[in-house]
């Protein structure tokens, strides 16, 4: 097997590399659409009242969305979804997300970039390290993908 | 009402199967935005090597979380679930998720530590595939670990 000729050689690879960043736009329907997709349906994250209920500032995103979103910059960089053999995360903020319902507008973005952190020659994993942000506050703390590269 | 602390060491065993589908990998990709076409067409993920559409990298917590659910659903568990905050979580891939794969969690609980007046609950599924028709006695095969600490927030937390 082989992995596609876009991806990263090891060889190539110094820690402290930047791999990119992207920005994702998430709306209130990203919300209803990732609890139908992964059978998370806690109302705080669809029910405002039932978030401010219970001491949220309002509805909230997924940890599981933010963490599944975020690895996406790191699957197109490998070239190969499967080359991302371990994922970690901590949760440290929430990602509280307006209804912007009938707007064009996002009810949050979450900006993710990433940098190689390690490297092991010998296992030929390149582990990247996720710097996960959204307004302001790092809602993603020791984000870290380790990837098999050719 | 207070976390049980004999929830240490405690396993849950396979339950029911999840069979792996190519229309719920597709459903699942667009909900986290991934784009890859490797998640899309099947001819895409074959120039990769892999037999089907490859599922994303946080895929198996679908599995972990039915899992999950055996430990916060037992009433000896004394989990309040509206008190539950997820506060980290691990995926270890030992091959990747393709469809057409039958899969069966084992829960384990790691480790329950008081928090203030709530708890720290670390628990890990190990996700197996299934072999040829998946029949109770047949051979498994590793594919996942996915480890998860959740918080249970005391009284007034």
């Amino acid at each position: 097997m082989s992995l596609a000729s876009t991806s990263p050689k090891f060889s190539e690879l110094t820690v402290g590399q930047d791999i990119g960043s992207r920005s994702i736009e998430v709306t209130r329907t990203d919300l209803v659409k990732y609890a139908g997709a992964s059978g998370d349906f806690n109302p705080i994250h669809w029910n405002g009242a039932f978030a401010t209920g219970v001491g949220l500032p309002g509805v909230i995103a997924h940890g599981m969305f933010t963490m599944g979103a975020a690895v996406q910059l790191v699957t197109d960089w490998a070239g190969d979804p499967a080359a991302v053999v371990d994922f970690q995360t901590r949760f440290t903020k929430p990602v509280p997300v307006a209804d912007t319902t009938g707007t064009p507008e996002p009810g949050a973005v979450i900006e993710v970039s990433g940098a190689i952190g390690a490297l092991d020659a010998e296992a030929g994993t390149a582990r990247v390290d996720l710097t996960v942000v959204s307004a302001g506050q790092k809602v993603l703390v020791k984000a870290q993908a380790v990837v098999r590269l050719g | 009402m207070t976390i049980n602390p004999d929830l240490q060491g405690r396993s849950y065993p396979a339950a029911e199967v999840y069979d792996v589908g190519r229309e719920k990998i597709r459903e699942f990709a667009r909900a986290v935005k991934a784009t890859h076409p490797a998640h899309f067409d099947v001819d895409a993920a074959a120039a990769l090597g892999h037999s089907d559409l490859v599922a994303p990298p946080t895929f198996a917590i679908i599995i972990a979380q039915r899992a999950d659910a055996q430990l916060i659903e037992d009433p000896e568990s004394g989990i309040d679930f509206s008190r539950v905050v997820h506060a980290d979580q691990r995926f270890v891939h030992h091959r990747p998720i393709v469809a057409g794969d039958r899969l069966v969690a084992e829960l384990h609980v790691d480790g329950v530590r008081a928090m203030g007046g709530g708890a720290m609950i670390t628990t890990r599924s190990e996700i197996f595939a299934l072999a040829g028709d998946g029949a109770a006695g047949g051979s498994r095969a590793a594919v996942a670990t996915a480890t998860s600490s959740i918080l249970v927030r005391g009284e007034g937390q």
